[in-house]
């Protein structure tokens, strides 16, 4: 036990004491944001200095007036179809849109002629504003005047309250719970395999340098393996823990610069933005909205959260750990371990789709419920689903496979590794490591 | 006491039996060489002696006791192939080592001192092992192997690499060691070492132990009776005596090889004849050297 721990402490000061962890460290929790801000601001600073495209209209049903937009500014086309293209061609314009005879019931043959693969946005762009169009037409056939279409939006914002088995109420919001989901998930996912990855390094470098002989002479393989895993989750929690306290910091700081309303403005701004424009009209309670959205915030239990999110955070790294370890002790190089890392990152990349795919959109199905049961997949699964709120008995069951799968796991691959250390130039494959899990201690 | 006593020592694995029935005796400072080809088992005989695999079957036994972990402080290795961490500084090296074999920080500390300065080193001490040559690399294990005062060193091809100004200081350094009560096995292939640092040798081929002894029981063993005489005129000599050469060296001075056919009580019996038959001017047994005795039991062994 002593033994482990002095491995644990050399191979968490080996890399602590690295410039590259300090640079890494700091750099990065500035270096994201940053970069996604700097994006961010470059496509609404694009978006709002954009010139508008012009685009040339040839209407041969006459019942469109175009007027210029923001985005758009028309050229009325007359005569045919071939002449109105023979002159945009001459043009370095953005497209020619042809609206043949069309019944406003059944509006079909529009069709755009641009020199470039327009983008969607762009494309719907326009067709929401023929359809706009078409639609005045119509209110217009049927009768009915704008106000009375007006009065006839009603919008609706459903309050989501979760009744809990004690009859507790809690409001919540699946935004919220997607987007928590969705980060935790990812954290896991690439922790386990950044730091898995450095785990066989170490195992491979150990190897090569020969020391490994050495090693194993005052330590069991066990031990050595055991003390290395432990060591680099530790590095890992203590990079995470620094990277929470820089964006704490750095973000209560930015807030209180600009002013504490900040993120509410915010909030309320791209929430008006992600509306269509009519229900923007209809929308006056923004404000009312944010509040509820930030006492939703208030709901999430984040402390149990947080201690299920380290709990499979280890549990995951411990279990895909060792596996990288035993690649690791089988290689002689980064090169050759390809063909054993495929199968073991394979159930983490399908958790990682499963995620995206299933869970966060339907985090109580059958398929959401077996990939966080099953321990491969299980702690990015699982908390991916967390925070939608997880039944305790599956919980509790996915948390004691978990155990068990890293202890499995941590089984088998110090059987390969206690071999592999020691087994160098010879060509693996796997039934050679299924020999080895076989030999006899 | 033995320093270590091996007994029917076997490991078998899939294909092929790496140490069949082994059993080895090496009494406590001796200076004990492990011999053999390549392949021959000595490696996996010195693992198991390290308790880095274990044996299929046999006993062995430290200094008396049963070989358990707790006897890991006890041995110092140094393997064949060398091996430090690259980017760890000399000094965290020799620290991590000596505490990872039982020895504490501050004892780890003192001693490093104390092996640096006798080395001459102790502007190494920040250095990075990648920094080093090889030479020096080699002094900083063989530091690392010995610094936690094992009673019983295991040198795997020790004098690899280093060249011979260095090679001399670890013959004496191993030579110190054994004075201080250590027990020292040698595993090589370079018969020098054999002849000049050994008392004790055992040769090991396709993972049997051939034979074992002092260095001295074993040339008495394999001697072939034969003596070089150095001589003033020639002479010819029968009975049980055979002339197997005689050169000419320098005018009428000769050089001739005699050999005995059974065995002599005393190399007197052959002496007194001489004396009656030429000049001796010198006469030496022909003792055969290990190297010589290593090739005839190996080839042996492998023509039948």
């Amino acid at each position: 036990m002593n033994k482990i721990w002095l491995i644990v402490q050399r191979e968490f000061l080996n890399r602590v004491q690295k410039k590259s962890f300090l640079i890494a460290t700091i750099l990065v929790p500035l270096i994201f944001p940053a970069i996604m801000g700097g994006m961010v601001w470059y496509m609404i600073n694009q978006y709002e200095t954009a010139k508008p495209e012009v685009v040339h209209v040839l209407d041969e049903s006459g019942k469109f007036t175009f007027t210029n937009t923001k985005r758009f500014e028309f050229i009325v086309e007359k005569g045919s179809l071939d002449s109105a293209k023979e002159k945009y061609n001459k043009t370095e314009h953005f497209a020619l849109l042809y609206i043949p005879v069309i019944e406003i019931a059944k509006p079909e043959g529009v069709t755009i002629f641009t020199k470039e693969n327009p983008s969607v946005e762009k494309v719907s762009d326009l067709e929401r504003l023929l359809s706009d169009k078409i639609q005045d037409l119509k209110l217009e056939s049927y009768n009915i005047d704008k106000e009375t279409l007006a009065s006839l939006k009603t919008s609706v914002n459903i309050k989501q309250v979760n009744i809990t088995e004690t009859g507790e109420e809690k409001s919540s919001n699946s935004g919220i719970l997607y987007g928590l989901g969705f980060v935790l998930g990812i954290l896991i996912y690439m922790f386990v395999l950044i730091y898995g990855i450095q785990i066989m390094q170490g195992v491979i470098d150990e190897k090569t340098s020969k020391i490994v002989e050495v090693i194993v002479s005052s330590v069991k393989p066990f031990q050595l393996m055991m003390g290395k895993i432990i060591g680099i989750a530790s590095v890992g929690l203590l990079q995470f823990l620094i990277w929470i306290l820089i964006i704490t910091f750095v973000s209560s700081s930015v807030l209180s610069y600009f002013g504490l309303e900040m993120p509410q403005k915010q909030l309320t701004e791209q929430m008006m933005k992600q509306m269509p424009d009519e229900a923007k009209e209809a929308q006056e309670i923004p404000n009312k909205k944010v509040q509820e959205l930030l006492g939703n915030l208030s709901e999430i239990q984040f402390g149990k959260i947080a201690a299920i999110f380290v709990f499979y955070f280890l549990g995951g790294y411990l279990l895909y750990g060792a596996l990288f370890a035993a690649v690791g002790s089988a290689v002689d190089s980064i090169q050759e371990s390809q063909q054993f890392q495929f199968p073991i990152t394979l159930p983490l990349l399908i958790a990682y789709m499963g995620l995206f795919l299933v869970i966060l959109r339907d985090p109580h199905g059958n398929m959401s419920f077996w990939l966080s049961i099953i321990p491969f997949t299980s702690p990015v699964a699982m908390v991916g689903r967390i925070a939608f709120g997880v039944p305790d008995w599956q919980l509790a069951l996915s948390m004691v496979l978990l155990v068990g799968g890293f202890i499995l796991t941590t089984w088998v691959a110090g059987r390969i590794y206690r071999v592999g250390i020691l087994m160098s130039g010879t060509k693996v494959n796997y039934k050679v490591l299924a020999k080895w899990f076989m030999i006899k201690n | 006491m033995e320093a270590l006593s091996a007994k029917g020592v076997t490991k078998r694995y899939t294909n092929h039996v790496a140490l069949d029935d082994v059993s080895l005796t090496i009494p406590e400072q001796s200076i004990y060489g492990l011999l053999g080809p390549n392949g021959a088992g000595k490696t996996t005989f010195i693992r198991i002696v390290n308790q880095i695999i274990n044996a299929d079957a046999g006993d062995i036994s430290i200094f008396g006791e049963r070989l358990t972990e707790k006897h890991i402080g006890v041995i110092g290795y140094l393997p064949e192939e060398r091996g430090l961490y690259k980017k760890l500084k000399v000094g965290e090296q020799l620290l991590y080592l000596a505490q990872l074999k039982g020895l504490s920080r501050t004892e780890a500390l003192a001693r490093s001192k104390k092996w640096i300065e006798k080395f001459d080193i102790k502007d190494w001490w920040n250095k990075k092992v990648e920094d080093l040559s090889k030479g020096m690399a080699q002094k900083v294990q063989f530091i690392s192997t010995v610094m936690h005062e094992p009673r019983l060193i295991i040198l795997d091809e020790p004098f690899s690499g280093f060249d011979p100004v260095n090679a001399q200081l670890i013959t004496e350094q191993i030579l110190d060691l054994r004075k201080n009560g250590s027990t020292i096995i040698f595993s090589t292939h370079r018969m020098e070492t054999v002849e000049d640092l050994c008392d004790h040798v055992a040769l090991i081929n396709k993972s049997k132990k051939i034979v074992e002894g002092t260095k001295k029981q074993i040339k008495d063993t394999y001697k072939t009776n034969t003596f070089s005489v150095e001589h003033k005129g020639t002479f010819s000599i029968n009975g049980q005596y055979e002339l197997v050469s005689q050169t000419k060296v320098d005018d009428n001075y000769y050089h001739s090889i005699v050999r005995t056919q059974g065995s002599l009580t005393s190399p007197n019996e052959l002496i007194q004849q001489l004396i009656g038959l030429t000049d001796v001017h010198a006469f030496v047994e022909k003792v055969p050297s290990m190297s010589e005795i290593f090739i005839h039991l190996v080839k042996g062994k492998s023509d039948e």
